[in-house]
This record gives structure tokens, sequence and C-alpha cells, in this order.
């Protein structure tokens, strides 16, 4: 992409792209540090999630200043409009994200103290749990490099995703039925796997905003999710 | 604001809509110098169309071939054909000033004459029709009420053109350009000369115009372009370089040097 004449307007966008990718970096981290903590129950590390997410919050609302200002002051069009109006959308699913994280701390700090019974919490939504941290990754990375062939490519993984959880749920509930003394622990799992499905969600409309910035097209909503067999009975 | 589907290709309504003007293999000469380069292109009816593009591209050429004002100037010359009303104007022979008066032109700066209000707009009338006291005095204010005009001047008809606030002048222009019922509006930057309160007088009354006639407006100002027009034509060197609906041209436009432009990455 070529210069603007004005070397401010460069500048602002600039300032923009890179304090979405710094929102970005920290929201990863946050769901990393969130799923290490559900794992081994690291406490410091739970309330650093929660901590963050109130630099995450101040990062959104210093964006959307941002980018009123960069339209009332530059009137974008084509791309610097596509580029202004999806950043306004992915700092909004970021935050959700940076939220969901801080759910997962919460609930791995009291499945923690509690003490969990019967099931192997963590095991339980590992699989999820990694794909929506490469997810996640690749829909910021894509971001990064306005690589709409690299987000075409992870729509198709949030359906994966969405199934995974659907399974993760069913064999929660079988649990519950056998043995209603996982059911505190049984929840406070699926309320993380539910997190993890959000999660992934997010990064799947990060993804279709790339695409609406690189190729001007709107794919949200155009198209039925790919079907995933049921495997489970 | 984005669900809009960007299409880069003709869009059904654009070819759906009925034609005014078609420009096809446009040429033009200032003595030995080409200024334009083969343009191809339609003006819808009923529609308004901006040519943007930086200085010297051709644009208000373009838009001075629209109704042969280049005549007017010697060594000037068209080739190629401009088909309106099934004719082609550039063929030598065409009634000129009656294709000016169905096609007419509003420029950069407030031209009124030094009459009154009320004889700027009689003026040009008389010169095409023949009308009583009574239906004159229905025109102008007919012309002066389309224009947005009407109700600041009405108690002082009889004053000079003159004394009105430039944008005012402007507005009285294009009253005048109303007047003899032109088909074709041609505005060659009608508000660079004008306050931003008076702009958006003379855009709002763009849009009420478009109701009744076919715009084509040359503007500098991108953003007037965006706010006023059905269709975008960027030029560049004499050449068109895109040319689709504003809304494409705009948010996603096919050509990389119209988004340049554009986006003000340009020079």
């Amino acid at each position: 992409m070529g210069e603007h004449s004005s070397k401010k307007y460069d500048e602002e966008l600039e300032a923009i792209r890179s304090k979405v990718l710094l929102m970005g970096g920290i929201v990863e981290t946050q769901f990393l540090d969130a799923m290490t903590c559900f794992r081994i129950g690291n406490l410091e590390r739970a309330e650093r999630v929660i901590r963050e997410d109130d630099t995450v919050n101040q990062l959104e609302v210093q964006l959307d200043d941002a980018c009123s200002h960069l339209i009332v002051r530059r009137q974008p069009t084509a791309n610097d409009l596509r580029t202004v109006m999806a950043t306004i959308k992915v700092i909004t699913d970021l935050e959700r994200i940076g939220d969901e994280s801080t759910k997962i701390a919460r609930v791995a700090k009291s499945l923690h103290a509690r003490g969990s019974a019967g099931i192997n919490h963590y095991e339980m939504v590992r699989g999820i749990a990694n794909a929506t941290s490469d997810m996640l990754h690749d829909a910021l990375d894509a971001f990064a490099r306005s690589d709409g062939q690299q987000a075409l490519q992870l729509i198709a993984q949030d359906a994966v995703i969405d199934h995974e959880f659907r399974s993760i749920m069913r064999n929660l509930i079988t649990f519950m039925m056998e043995d209603p003394r996982t059911i505190s622990a049984a929840l406070d799992t699926l309320w993380v796997a539910k997190a993890i499905e959000r999660i992934g969600d997010h990064a799947k409309n990060i993804a279709e905003y790339v695409i609406y910035v690189v190729e001007g097209r709107d794919i949200r909503h155009t198209r039925p999710a790919p079907q995933v067999q049921d495997d489970a009975s | 604001m984005m669900n809009t589907q960007l299409n880069t290709a003709a869009t059904p309504t654009m070819t759906a809509k009925r034609k005014t003007i078609e420009i096809s293999g446009l040429n033009f000469f200032y003595g030995k110098t080409q200024s334009l380069h083969n343009v191809n292109l339609d003006i819808h009816e009923k529609q308004v169309t901006a040519f943007i593009g930086p200085s010297g591209c051709g644009k208000s050429t373009l838009l001075r071939t629209l109704n042969r004002m280049y005549d007017l100037y010697p060594g000037q010359r068209a080739e190629g054909t401009i088909m309106y009303r099934n004719t082609n104007i550039l063929e030598p022979g065409q009634d000129v000033n009656m294709l000016r008066a169905k096609v007419g032109m509003v420029f950069q700066k407030p031209t009124p004459f030094p009459m009154s209000i009320y004889d700027n707009i009689a003026f040009g009338v008389r010169l095409y029709e023949d009308l009583s006291k009574g239906e004159m005095d229905e025109r102008v204010e007919w012309a002066l009420k389309k224009a947005a005009l009407w109700t600041e001047v009405k108690d002082k008809l009889n004053k000079s053109g003159l004394s009105l606030s430039g944008g005012q002048q402007q507005r009285l222009c294009i009253a005048r350009g109303v007047a003899v019922k032109p088909d074709v509006l041609l505005l060659d930057e009608p508000t660079s000369a004008l306050d931003p309160i008076s702009t958006s007088k003379v855009e709002e009354l763009i849009s009420e115009l478009k109701q009744d006639y076919t715009i084509a407006i040359v503007t500098h100002n991108m953003q007037q372009a965006a706010r006023c027009s059905d269709y975008t034509a960027y030029m560049y060197l004499g050449e068109l370089v895109e040319f689709g609906e504003t809304d494409q041209i705009f948010m996603n436009p096919a050509r990389k040097e119209t988004q340049d432009y554009i986006t003000g990455r340009f020079g």
C-alpha cells in the first residue's frame, strides 16, 4: 500500500493499527493464562488475567475514540474506510474475548479453591482450547498481515470448534447423570467450554472483518457454516 | 454500513437505467495537444454523475464537450460520438444553440448578468420561447423556487443580480439554467467559490433537481461527489480510469489508481 500525501494521516492509521495489535497480543496472553490457570490452578495467573481485563477495556475505549477522530478529521474512503470500520468491530470482539478469558480465570479460581471431584476438567476442554488458541492467533496474524486467504481458511475452523463444544456438553451431561457429586465441577467445566467456544466465534468474526478490509466483501451471514457430522450418540 | 454488497461489475440497476447521453470513443484536442483519450461513458437519466480527478485530468474538458462549449474557442475539436436523443451532437450541422438550451451549464464562478434578478432568468427564456408577461412571471418564480432562492429574492426582483451574495449568485445561475427547462444540467465546480452553508444549499438543490433533470457535476471535493452523486467517474491524464456507482467507487473501487486517489495516496 502506498503512502498518503499526508504523512500525518499515515501515522494516525499506523498508530491505530499497532494499538489493535497490542490489544490482540494482550487478549491472546489472557486466554493462554486463563487456560493455564484452569489446567494447574495457578492463582497468580488468574489474578493477572483479571487485572489485564481493565487494560483491554481501556484500549477499547481509546481505540474507539481514535477511530472516531480519524473519521471526523480524514473522512477515510475505500480501503482506509474499511480498515477503520473493521477496526471498530475487531476491538469489540477483542474486548469480549478478554471478558470470556476473565470468566475462565474466575471459574478456574473457584474450581481449584473447592477442589474438583470426579472429572478431569482440563482434559475435557484441551482439544477445543488448543484449536481456539490457534484460531485466535491466526486471526490476529491475518489481521496484522491483511491476509484474506488465511482469514478465509479460519472461518471453516469455527465449525469444528462449535461441534467439539456440543460433544463436550454431551459428555458432561453423561457425567452429571451418572454421579450427581460431579454436577458442580461439570457445570464449571461447561461454562469454560462455552467461553472457549465464544472466543472461537469472536476469532471468526475477526477473520470476517479481515476479508472485508482486503476484498471489500462482507461475508457475514452469507452462508451456513459447513455441517459437521455428529459422531456421539 | 458493512453489509453493502459491493459489486465491481456493472450491476443490473446500472444497465436498467435509461441513458441520456452515451459517449463513445471520445478524443479531444486543444490544437495539437490531445487531452481526452478514447473516453467511453454513459450518463444516466435523472441521476447525478460526478467527475473527479486531479487538475488537468480532462474532467472539465469532458463536461464542455457535452454541450459543445468548446466550439466557442478556435483550435479545439472533439472526435468520436456523443449520442444525445439519437443524434451525435459532435456532427457538423447540429443546432448548437438548441443543444445548449437542452444541456445547460453552470460555471465555477457565479456569472450573473449585469441586470436585474428577474431579467437574469428571463433573458435566456426569451431566446427560446415567446411568453406573455404573466407566463414569464410564472416561469421566473418557478425557476427561482427550483433553485431554492425565491424566498430570499422575491421582494427584490428588480435589484441587480450582482447585489446578491456569492452563494445566492450561484443559485441564481442555476435558476437561469433551469428556467429554459433543459434536459441536462452540467455543473462545473459549482461550489468551489462558496462558503459551507451555500455549498450545502447547492448540494441540497442538486438532489432536488435530479427529480427532473440529468445532472453531471465536476468537483474537486471528493466528499461532495460522495454526497451528491449516484455515479462517479474517476479521470486521470485524459483517460477515464474507472466509472461506477458512487458507493462502490468510494467503498471498494476496482482500480488501484482510483483507490490511491480517493484515499489521498496520490502524487
